[in-house]
């Protein structure tokens, strides 16, 4: 699929700079230099097309950029590419992501290896531009892997290496690469990017299967499946889902040797010994940790548990990480509205699964970009603490 | 715990807040620190009270969250201080950098300031009037910002926004910029 002089713009540096987890994800996306883009910009992902199509204004790419006129023309356009053979990356946020359901389990369903960096922003109504994870949770059944960043350089990371992720042959499943939606897509901090000549080597060249435009070998997209075919075909799916986590140990195993940035599936601070943990995701950990410092300092046994890859969801290693605890605090970015949320349905299954039945408590924060500070962090940790624990779902810097 | 150094930024939509604290940012990674900068984003447009934020440290920073107790305020507009809170959260050691053309006492008083406080005062908005006629007056203002840091000297503001804005400035404003870094720095009234 690729031209000779693919990577015209290369950089031969390894080099360290302030940028933001927008700005990280479309140097990626020059470094990786997809054939097709298809994007239908949307606040706060605005800035990575935008910073993109001046990539392939400029010349540094040789990628087919395809301005659209939706959300879900977007996603269609990207699918079509990837079927064909190509290379794609695109990104969007919350009612832009919603627009594009339709076609996310499709993709899946064509095991389409689409990287798509996803920028979470709450779900309208009432309008809001900021962050929580009400758009990605909303997608966590349409078969896709997602991933959950805390900073830049892992949003960086996590693209290059969802290109691998989501093109192995045993897994070929489309990949989101979640961030924090201003909080980490607007915040300008350190990141170390790779050598152009390390990216390429790292992803190599796709290989596709059953590509459209393979003519010696003719297949059909988008056929009929009824009640004779279509379960197998769902199951298939389940099976290139329990894939991932192999295929995840041995691309960000390499991705390590060459970096020596470690990206495990979840990520244990202080938990060895802690009595009590909070499990959380994504840019919130920060203030978690900060926390889980300050407080042993005062001779309490805490600890934090992030969870990065939330589909397929690592249970084992979760309920492994937690089984010492004496109480856990759950902290969701996203409301359950009739049931319990997200990450903690999750937690609990997981620990049911294991025999595990310890005390939990439920937190729901930061809905529509309410901030989340080190106090809130505490004020969970202290009811963990203090033994407050209780089945009714609770609420961190919410005004009531 | 490491020690980190939180700032907050006063202006206006347009006035370079957020430029001011990007270039902050970049000035100290490059002096071998590591920093955050990161604007408080509402419904964005000219003219709109809005605050952006640093937070600098010699270790990783962890926390993401806005500030609520800064170290340093700097106020880039001096209608602010009356439209905006700039002590809101403020410490006894809190330093106060304001765009004004008042001294630093007739600062203390309206903020309602202990003596004991550090107010550095300066008239960015005359500098870059004077410099190259136009109110912007965030250049000036990081001049002053130069005082904080004790190990990195004015010139390596100058020497990055140089080479950042050299490229997109013609020759001229360009200049006139670094004049106006250096002249709030020379310029700014303290006590």
């Amino acid at each position: 699929m690729k031209s000779d002089d693919r990577g015209k713009g290369v950089i031969h540096m390894p080099r360290k700079d302030i940028t933001s987890g927008n700005w990280a994800v479309a140097e990626a996306m020059r470094q990786v230099n997809p054939d097709v883009v298809a994007a239908y910009p949307i606040t706060p992902s605005t800035d990575i097309p935008m910073k993109f199509s001046e990539f392939v204004a400029d010349g540094l790419v040789d990628t087919n950029l395809v301005t659209v006129e939706s959300e879900h023309s977007a996603i269609s356009a990207c699918l079509a590419a990837s079927i064909s053979g190509a290379r794609v990356m695109t990104a969007s946020s919350a009612n832009g992501v919603a627009l594009m359901h339709e076609i996310f389990p499709i993709a899946a369903s064509y095991r389409a290896p689409i990287v798509f960096a996803l920028v979470n922003r709450s779900l309208g109504a009432p309008i809001n531009i900021h962050c929580d994870h009400s758009d990605s949770m909303a997608e966590r059944d349409s078969s896709w892997i997602q991933l959950y960043c805390e900073d830049a350089q892992e949003v960086y990371d996590s693209m290059i290496m969802g290109v691998r992720l989501a093109e192995h042959k045993d897994v070929l499943l489309p990949v989101f690469v979640c961030q924090d939606g201003f909080i980490t897509s607007h915040c300008f901090e350190p990141v170390e990017f790779l050598d152009d000549e390390q990216v390429k080597d790292f992803i190599g060249e796709r290989e596709p299967i059953n590509s459209l435009l393979d003519i010696k070998n003719p297949v059909a997209y988008g056929s009929l499946a009824l009640t004779d075919y279509y379960f197998e075909i769902k199951r298939q799916q389940i099976e290139a889902m329990k894939q991932v986590r192999r295929v995840y140990d041995e691309v960000s195993r390499e991705f390590a040797s060459i970096t020596g940035r470690q990206y495990p599936v979840i990520e244990t601070y202080k938990t060895d010994d802690a009595d009590h943990i909070m499990v959380i995701m994504s840019s919130a950990t920060g203030a978690a940790k900060e926390t889980v410092d300050a407080l042993r300092e005062k001779g309490h046994k805490v600890g934090c548990l992030r969870i990065r890859m939330f589909r397929p969801f690592p249970a084992t290693e979760i309920a492994d990480a937690l089984k010492k605890a004496r109480n856990i605090a759950v902290c969701d970015r996203a409301a359950g509205y009739g049931a319990p949320a997200p990450l903690f349905t999750e937690i609990k299954s997981a620990l049911y699964d294991a025999g595990i039945h310890i005390p939990a408590n439920s937190y729901v924060y930061g809905l529509g970009g309410r901030d989340f500070f080190p106090h809130n962090a505490e004020e969970a940790f202290m009811d963990l603490i203090e033994n407050r624990v209780s089945t009714e779902e609770k609420y961190l810097g919410l005004r009531e | 715990m490491s020690k980190v150094i939180e700032i907050r930024w006063h202006g206006r939509g347009g006035q370079g807040a957020k430029t001011g604290s990007s270039i902050l940012s970049e000035v100290l990674f490059e002096s071998g620190k590591f920093a955050q900068a990161f604007p408080e984003y509402g419904a964005e447009r000219q003219g709109a009270p809005m605050k952006a934020y640093n937070r600098i440290s010699e270790t990783p920073i962890r926390v993401r969250s806005g500030v609520l107790n800064p170290d340093v305020v700097i106020v880039i507009d001096p209608t602010l201080l009356d439209a905006a809170n700039p002590t809101e959260g403020g410490k006894d050691e809190t330093v106060y950098i304001i765009n004004t053309t008042k001294k630093p006492e007739a600062i203390k008083k309206q903020l309602g300031l202990p003596d004991s406080a550090r107010v550095m005062t300066v008239d960015a908005t005359g500098i870059t009037l004077e410099e190259f006629g136009q109110n912007r007056p965030n250049t000036p203002m990081l001049g002053v910002v130069a005082r904080l840091f004790q190990d990195i000297s004015v010139d390596a503001f100058i020497e990055h926004f140089r080479n950042k804005m050299g490229p997109k400035l013609p020759e001229k404003v360009l200049e006139a910029n670094l004049n106006a870094i250096r002249r709030g720095y020379e310029e700014v009234q303290e006590r």
